[in-house]
């Protein structure tokens, strides 16, 4: 297809204009459940770009072989494929992170994000920009996923990064910043519930800042013309 | 002689929003006084902090909003709101927990929500269920009630209660006068039958918790108030109470060490009396038709029974009317009155 579209708004479309978590609202179960802190949010985010990448791909490469009536069922086994494959790898790199997220990794074949970018998007546009799309996507997801499980845990524990050895190895024990010392922990910003009121709250946010951009713009739109005015005179008065 | 003539509307007294709930707030003072009087005056600190805490939010939210502040910190129903809260919080709460209890209340509760009218879940429960949950420990620290112990520790004065509240002011620590509440010495109980529970546990007094009576039959006399000023009508109230009385009574073991409590037990301990006449009778949050208020009231019963008996938390007001908040819209569903002048259902 020639008419696919460039890889500026895909950028645009991935992490802002049609940004998977904020916009669309999909993949809101791994979205709301485990991003309690940032290392779970983060490890499940990459985890989730790792598999939207590779789907993308094998659905692009397929797309003129599969009949329109079975793709729906080869998409879902190919996401299951790559989702075995990271849980696995997981298991082999990051054991201790892969038992705190548990179900939630084999829970990535049913993201619908995925699915819906491999039938919306990999399954009608060429090898690479399907690529780019599914990694752009999965960015966008993941940044939300990261900023949300960023919000909870300082709301939540008043500190940052904790447990980042987890993904990052023992290095990175100390990467913990306790932002307010002798907090007494505000538990309902770890529980579900938190999650719901967090990710309401960075909605609520992308909408204003979307709001202001527009009346920045119409207010541009209008502006009068300064300089000698002509009056029409030709066609209809209203 | 001229025969003076009246038209409609006929009504001499417009019942304003502010006038209802000054009514509110008024009946909750036999209530307020009992607690002063069994657990001196964190209470009274609580209710006033927490007042003005409201008040600030309401008209800052009311600013941001570009509505004119005055005309709604006029209704009280900030004031409303942050009372019940205040007295649902252990006297001597520290004065963060009142600052975010409050804020969850009006900011996101009621405001984000649409504000005044607009709230599906009864404000003073969602805050009271944020803290609940988030600080357990701060939360179940309930004074022991006068009279209850024998060797009372002062019951402060006015200004050691301030400071009390205020902790960074002092260095006294305050738990150490503390009790666990008779809801949950009751729960806790496994060895002893209740008979025995009431002979020796100094928490349980004459019909349920010691000093925890007093406080029901307070606010039950506030309700009883309410009921004949017509603020609310009788059906959420008495259904949850009467439902709540036969959950009991169906479980009832005739005061095993296993029991879950009699009927007397269950309605005059813990926050019975201030849920049924304060927070079911809540117009916004409720169903709207007297039948549905009927089906509301008793759900908020049954759960109340069913939360306090086999859930984690002690007592259940709070959680049991947020979830019938959440059915309310589907019980007004089902209970849409006939309108005037249309046939019933079976004649169509």
């Amino acid at each position: 297809m020639s008419n696919s579209p460039g890889y500026a708004e895909l950028s645009v479309n991935g992490l802002w204009k049609n940004n998977a978590a904020l916009v669309q609202l999909l993949g809101l179960c791994p979205l709301l459940a485990v991003s309690g802190t940032v290392v779970n949010a983060l490890g499940l985010g990459l985890a989730t770009i790792f598999v939207l990448i590779c789907s993308n791909t094998a659905v692009s490469l397929i797309r003129n072989v599969v009949a329109d009536a079975v793709r729906l069922p080869a998409f879902v086994m190919i996401i299951a494929s790559f989702t075995t494959c990271i849980s696995l790898l997981m298991q082999a790199y990051a054991y201790e992170l892969y038992q705190i997220l548990g179900i939630f990794i084999p829970l990535i074949v049913t993201n619908c994000a995925i699915l819906g970018r491999a039938d919306a998007f990999a399954s009608k546009n060429p090898l690479l920009p399907s690529m780019y799309d599914g990694f752009i996507m999965g960015l966008g997801f993941a940044l939300v996923l990261v900023l949300l499980g960023a919000m909870r845990e300082l709301a939540g524990t008043g500190a940052l990064f904790a447990d980042m050895h987890l993904l990052f190895g023992a290095g990175a024990e100390h990467w913990k910043v306790t932002v307010f010392a002798d907090y007494p922990g505000f538990i309902v910003a770890v529980v579900p519930p938190g999650a719901f009121l967090f990710a309401g709250l960075l909605i609520a946010l992308k909408n204003i800042i979307d709001a202001r951009i527009k009346a920045r713009e119409e207010a541009r739109k209008t502006k009068p013309v300064s300089g000698s005015k002509r009056v029409r005179v030709t066609g209809t008065i209203r | 002689m001229s025969l003076h003539q009246v038209t409609s509307p006929h009504l001499t007294r417009a019942g304003d929003t502010g006038s209802v709930m000054r009514h509110v707030l008024l009946a909750t003072l036999p209530g307020i006084a009992t607690l002063t009087y069994l657990f001196g005056w964190g209470t009274v600190i609580n209710i006033l902090w927490a007042c003005l805490l409201a008040a600030a939010m309401e008209a800052g939210v009311m600013h941001l909003r570009g509505r004119p502040a005055m005309f709604y910190l006029k209704d009280c129903s900030a004031m409303v709101t942050a009372v019940l809260l205040a007295i649902a919080l252990p006297p001597y709460a520290p004065w963060w927990l009142l600052v975010v209890g409050v804020g969850f209340s009006i900011l996101v509760a009621k405001h984000l929500y649409g504000g005044m009218g607009y709230n599906p879940f009864n404000p003073a429960m969602v805050g009271y269920v944020v803290l609940l949950i988030s600080f357990p420990v701060e939360m179940t620290q309930w004074a022991a009630p006068i009279g209850s112990v024998a060797d009372q520790p002062d019951t402060l004065g006015p200004l050691s209660a301030l400071l009390a509240n205020f902790s960074f002011l002092s260095s006294e620590p305050v738990d150490a006068f503390t009790m666990a509440t008779p809801l949950e010495v009751f729960k806790q109980n496994n060895a002893l039958m209740t008979e025995e529970l009431w002979a020796n546990v100094p928490q349980f007094g004459w019909l349920g918790g010691y000093g925890w009576e007093w406080v029901n039959m307070a606010f039950l006399l506030g309700g009883v108030y309410l009921l004949r000023k017509r603020i609310f009508t009788w059906h959420a109230p008495l259904a949850m109470l009467a439902s709540l009385g036969v959950m009991a009574l169906l479980f009832y073991d005739g005061g095993s060490s296993q029991s879950l409590g009699s009927p007397f037990f269950h309605w005059f301990s813990g926050a019975t009396m201030l849920g049924a006449f304060f927070i079911v009778t809540d117009p916004v949050s409720s169903a709207v038709s007297n039948k549905g208020r009927l089906y509301y009231g008793a759900g908020v019963g049954v759960l109340v029974f069913l939360i306090r008996s086999f859930g984690n938390y002690p007592d259940a007001i709070a959680f049991a009317v947020l979830l019938m908040n959440f059915a309310a819209p589907l019980i007004d569903h089902y209970t849409l009155p006939r309108t005037y002048g249309h046939a019933r259902e079976s004649e169509r």
